[in-house]
């Protein structure tokens, strides 16, 4: 067998599957594949017939098969079963020890000692330099002693009041956490369970929103209750709320209810004043808008919204008249004069001056001969409205005049000697407020400039005052030098109304966001005192003529008389105090009461509703 | 942050919220301007500031791997102190006491955290040491005054030096650690607290004439236990753990003199009546028998019962206690002692009884803490449905719901003997008469609520109803005077009033609440008693 030497190294072999050679010999030649003929039949054979098939192996190098000496298989064998390669290796010899681990007397070699560990070492020398340096520098401090005090000494021994500082009262102390109730403890009272449903709102609840932070459970007995989950939890909470929560001194109100409640002098101690309903006026079929009543205090009118205008005997409550106007009645005034009997009415675009007929007979002749003696002015004068004398139909009815204004009539009013009288018309023109003088059928403008939408508007009873109440003020205006002397604020969104104390010092203004406000004219522009003792709007407002007595009428239905006590003495403020609530009428579409009337000499009042009656109170 | 919580700084509501915050209302939290000011002259940040370049100069040092700059870097750690920082805050020892609260408390949880992770062991032993400390304290000075077991955990109230001090201590779980909390504010807490107890601590031992740190009475221990009172170690673990075992009492600076038992001088202060006096004397002696609740009782302890609160409480009223030898270190006498008054267990039953000691559930214990006396022992025998735990932190004011298991302790306290409960048809009696009560309550409740006569009964006779009516009259007109006047009410003072109303009458509303779910309850269980008596029969 020749020594065929393959040249091409330790490379992968399958790089010349494709070549007929299998690599390069010493000399540079090819060495050529051993001629293969072999199939698979063949190799079976083989495999069947050699017997020494098992141990030929193909050398990769040369291609050529191999047969294995019997030596050769023993080293494999024995390299499969994981032992040593040579036979003769034995793994289990006996260990000698080559060095004794005793420290012998001579040494190993007997060479002297080298120079350099007698003398100091540079390497050395440099580092201590260095710290030397570093020490010297003071960048190498020594080490701090040990600070051997206690860590815990009284550190209260000596407490100087000095230093409680300005910082120490300023403190707020956090306040304690709230001490557990019979619903924490682990075995509480059945009571304090929580059923199912309480359970499952408690459940939907916020945690923030919850009153207890935690479920009440009952527990058999101590071996059972659990950890509480959440103890860090509240404890890290507590944590946040010491350094994170801000501190407010609050004034903890300690205040019995009842001391809260002014002293009032007693109702009953304030009398008269109306206390019970005494009569109803029924007729009206729909809301009662407006109620006059006859400066005697025996006929009572009303106005509706059946396009009516009813008479009443006050006593009796019998209707005695019925004119019907063909349409809304806005207003109605009785005219103040006891020797006129004159009645004042708005309907839509006119005001209507009716002579009732009522009462005696002398009295309203003379009226009418009032009227009559009428004689017109010889230049005809340019005025802002119509006066009309009323047809013969229309007189035998008690019509007298009719005023025709351009726009809607909302309110009229008398001056208390009875020949003027005050219109306001709905409008948005400086032509809202008009005063006519029935004597001398003639009326005018007093304003040039509009002011806002008018209200209402009143006379002084006494002086040549004039009042206009728009939205939010009151203008108080003299007549005489034609100025405005006063405005008031009502601090109310929307003035419903407006009434004056017969002393005229003081006036009342309601509102439709059920205020209030009471004026002291000689005091301030602002009012003295605002009553909210309704809730809802207020509808109107009326004084008693003789008694200390003011009412309002608001839409829940109630009337509210107030005892309102004017002294004479400047210094002494007016006294209110509510003294009774009157309810009576029925609320129909969301309305109440809304005209109410004292009667002028008895401490009697009327109030006019939205159900179509008319009610006395005594 | 770590500034504000050691000093104490906290924000402030402003009085004029839109004035402070440019007009606008959003939510925002405002600091006093002196605070800050405050703050920035604590010679406390300079440390800070060195210790945060210390932990930059280490980490670099480690980057590096310079060994021994690390090694120097170590020894030269910064270190403060916060005790000028708690001088500051309490510059009188009383004020210290009134916010111990907060600071016992996390003692006491941080005590229990397992000893790895979330916080520094050193803290934790700490914490562990001054609350032992303190619970010793608490023992020697015998300023226990009530315990509860909540759900939560077990509140205590002591009265230290005249301060109520309240605190609260888990059960004894493993806790299971919340993510969303920040243990290093709660750290930082804890580190002001320790000093703060630490020092509170010293300061209370030094008047009890006690040695601080602690040593427990040697002399009294060989007595009590002269077999094994031998060479006992010093090192500091068993000897922590002995002191919390709390059986021992703890050694005195001087030797305790009788002074303290003798009567106390009277000294009658001018302005008080005798009356005032006498109620104060006996306050002073219900104190000093509350003090010696156990006072010659003997105590053993299953070992299925928590071990240290049981232990605390028993020897802050005077008792003797003790425990198995293997349950923890510091028992005192065996299960086997004949001297045994109670034995407080806490299974369903127990299987060999010894004759001569009560065996009770560890509630009544507590519950006659609380109650001031020693209960009748028939209702905690083991295994009984045990009467529910009251809290002993509510004060009943009135029209505030009283429980009915309240209002026989009352009694009880009282010196009313409300007779021997375990007869049944006496109990049944008596639950009637509570009914009854409540009934009575609950009708003078609506009668309140409502404001009005419509519960007063119509009588037959002519004449008697017409003085009725006159009465009635009355008060309506009473009542409507009143409406006027309140109509009459300034808008602020109303509004004040109507809160005040409104708060009455929640409260009316909640206290029938729980007296109609009581009954409710009562019945159900009546009715269940007479079924089972009716099957027994049948």
């Amino acid at each position: 067998l020749q020594d065929i030497r393959n040249t091409v190294g330790n490379i992968p072999m399958e790089w010349y599957q494709d070549f007929p050679h299998i690599g390069y010999n010493l000399d540079g030649k090819k060495i050529y594949k051993p001629i293969r003929n072999k199939d698979e039949l063949d190799m079976f054979l083989e495999k069947m017939e050699n017997p020494d098939y098992w141990r030929t192996v193909q050398d990769k190098m040369t291609g050529a098969d191999i047969k294995l000496t019997d030596e050769q298989v023993d080293l494999v064998h024995r390299l499969q079963r994981g032992q040593f390669g040579d036979v003769h290796f034995d793994p289990y010899e006996p260990a000698v020890d080559f060095f004794t681990h005793e420290v012998m007397i001579h040494p190993v070699t007997n060479r002297p000692a080298d120079k350099r560990s007698f003398i100091p070492s540079l390497i050395e020398k440099e580092k201590v330099s260095k710290l030397v340096h570093a020490i010297k520098m003071g960048w190498i401090k020594p080490r701090k002693p040990k600070d051997d005090t206690p860590t815990y000494y009284d550190l209260w021994a000596h407490e100087d009041p000095n230093s409680i500082l300005g910082r120490h009262k300023m403190h707020i102390p956090a306040p304690k956490m709230k001490l557990p109730g019979h619903e924490e403890s682990y075995n509480p009272p059945p009571e304090y369970l929580l059923s199912e449903e309480e359970k499952l709102a408690w459940e939907q609840q916020e945690p923030a929103e919850r009153k207890l932070n935690f479920l009440p459970q009952q527990y058999r007995c101590l071996r059972a209750v659990p950890a509480y989950s959440r103890f860090i939890h509240e404890r890290f909470e507590r944590c946040l709320d010491l350094y994170l929560c801000p501190r407010q001194r609050k004034m903890r109100v300690n205040v019995d209810p009842e001391d809260l409640i002014p002293k009032l002098p007693k109702p009953r101690d304030l009398q008269p004043f109306p206390t019970t309903q005494a009569l109803v006026y029924r007729g009206h079929t729909s809301l009662v808008r407006c109620l006059s009543v006859s400066p005697s205090g025996q006929w009572l009118v009303s106005g509706s919204d059946d396009c009516t205008v009813r008479f009443w005997e006050v006593c009796t409550a019998r209707c005695m008249k019925t004119l019907p106007v063909g349409g809304v009645v806005k207003s109605v005034a009785w005219n103040p004069n006891p020797t006129i009997c004159l009645v004042a009415i708005c309907v839509e675009q006119s005001v209507l001056l009716v002579n009732p007929c009522l009462g005696d007979k002398l009295l309203y002749g003379a009226t009418d001969q009032l009227l009559e003696s009428y004689v017109p002015p010889e230049e005809e004068r340019v005025q802002p409205v119509q006066w009309v004398t009323a047809t013969l139909e229309e007189q035998s009815k008690g019509l007298r005049l009719l005023i025709q204004h351009s726009k809607a009539v909302k309110q009229v009013t008398w001056h208390g000697k009875g020949d003027y009288f005050a219109s306001v018309v709905a409008d948005n023109s400086n032509m809202q407020v008009l005063i006519h003088q029935t004597s001398k059928r003639w009326s005018q403008n007093p304003f040039r400039k509009s002011k806002g939408l008018v209200q209402c508007v009143l006379f002084h009873p006494i002086r040549p005052y004039f009042f206009v109440a728009t939205q939010r003020y009151v203008r108080v205006y003299n007549l005489l030098k034609q100025e405005l002397t006063k405005k008031l604020m009502t601090n109310c969104k929307w003035v419903s109304s407006m009434a004056i104390h017969p002393g005229g010092d003081n006036i009342i203004c309601g509102s439709y966001d059920s205020k209030l406000a009471w004026f002291d004219l000689d005091l301030s522009t602002r009012p003295y005192q605002l009553l909210r003792h309704h809730k809802k709007a207020l509808r109107s407002v009326a004084f008693h003529k003789h008694y200390p007595l003011f009412a309002s009428g608001s839409d829940d239905g109630t009337v509210i008389v107030c005892h309102g006590m004017v002294y004479n003495d400047l210094l002494q403020n007016p006294l209110l105090v509510p003294v009774k609530v009157l309810k009576g009428h029925v609320m129909t579409l969301d309305l109440g009461v809304l005209d109410v009337l004292f009667h002028p000499t008895q401490p009697w009042v009327f109030s006019s509703g939205a159900d179509g009656t008319v009610r006395l109170y005594t | 942050r770590r500034l504000c919580i050691l000093k104490g700084i906290y924000p402030h509501e402003p009085k004029h919220k839109k004035k402070v915050n440019k007009g606008s209302t959003a939510p925002r939290t405002f600091y006093l301007l002196k605070d800050i000011k405050f703050l920035l002259h604590e010679p406390i940040v300079n440390k800070f500031r060195e210790y945060k370049v210390f932990v930059r100069k280490l980490r670099k040092a480690y980057g590096k791997s310079e060994w021994s700059t690390v090694d120097r870097l170590k020894d030269n750690k910064p270190s403060y102190k916060l005790d000028h920082i708690v001088k500051e805050r309490y510059p009188t020892f009383v004020d210290a006491l009134r916010d111990l609260d907060d600071a016992v408390s996390m003692c006491f949880l941080f005590s229990t955290f397992p000893r790895t992770g979330k916080c520094h062991v050193q803290t934790i032993q700490l914490c562990r040491r001054l609350a032992v400390e303190f619970l010793n304290y608490v023992i020697a000075s015998r300023s226990l005054r009530k315990v509860f077991l909540s759900i939560k955990g077990i509140y205590y109230q002591a009265e230290v030096l005249g301060q109520p001090v309240t605190w609260i201590t888990p059960y004894a779980f493993a806790h299971d650690h919340p993510t969303d909390v920040d243990y290093r504010v709660m750290a930082t807490f804890t580190e002001f607290y320790t000093t703060l107890l630490g020092f509170v601590n010293f300061r209370l031992y030094q008047s009890l004439n006690l040695l601080y740190p602690p040593k427990i009475d040697v002399q009294v221990d060989v007595e009590v236990k002269p077999a094994e009172g031998k060479d006992y170690a010093m090192d500091s673990e068993s000897y922590l753990e002995k002191l919390s075992a709390l059986s021992a009492s703890l050694a005195r600076v001087v030797a305790p003199t009788h002074e303290d038992e003798a009567e106390m001088d009277e000294f009658p202060v001018e302005g008080e009546t005798a009356e005032q006096m006498d109620a104060r004397k006996k306050e002073q002696e219900a104190l000093e028998k509350h003090k010696k609740l156990f006072e010659g009782l003997r105590f053993f302890l299953n070992r299925e019962v928590p071990r240290e609160p049981l232990a605390f409480v028993i020897r802050c009223f005077g008792g003797q206690v003790s425990w198995d030898k293997s349950l923890c270190i510091g028992a005192t006498y065996d299960v086997s002692d004949p001297s045994i008054t109670h034995q407080i267990v806490d299974r369903p039953c127990v299987e060999k009884q010894v004759v001569g000691r009560y065996y009770l559930q560890p509630q009544w214990v507590f519950d006659s803490v609380n109650a001031k006396l020693c209960l009748p022992v028939a209702d905690y025998f083991p295994g009984v449905l045990l009467p529910p735990h009251l809290s002993p932190f509510v004060t009943e004011q009135e029209g505030d719901y009283i429980p009915p298991e309240k209002l026989k302790l009352l009694a009880m306290q009282r010196g009313e003997n409300p007779g021997d409960t375990r007869l049944r048809d006496e109990e049944s009696e008596e639950e009637e008469e509570d009914e009854s009560e409540e009934e009575m309550k609950l009708k003078k409740m609506e009668e309140q609520k409502t404001q009005s006569n419509k519960a007063l009964p119509v009588k037959v006779t002519a004449g008697k109803l017409r003085l009725e009516d006159k009465q009635r009259l009355e008060q309506e007109q009473q009542s409507e005077e009143k409406r006027l006047a309140i109509m009459m009410m300034k808008k602020r003072e109303k509004y004040l009033y109507k809160k005040i109303m409104f708060g009455k009458k929640r409260k009316i509303r909640e206290a029938n609440k729980l007296a109609a779910k009581r009954k409710a309850h009562d019945t159900t269980v009546k009715e269940e008693k007479k079924k089972s008596k009716k099957a027994r029969r049948a």
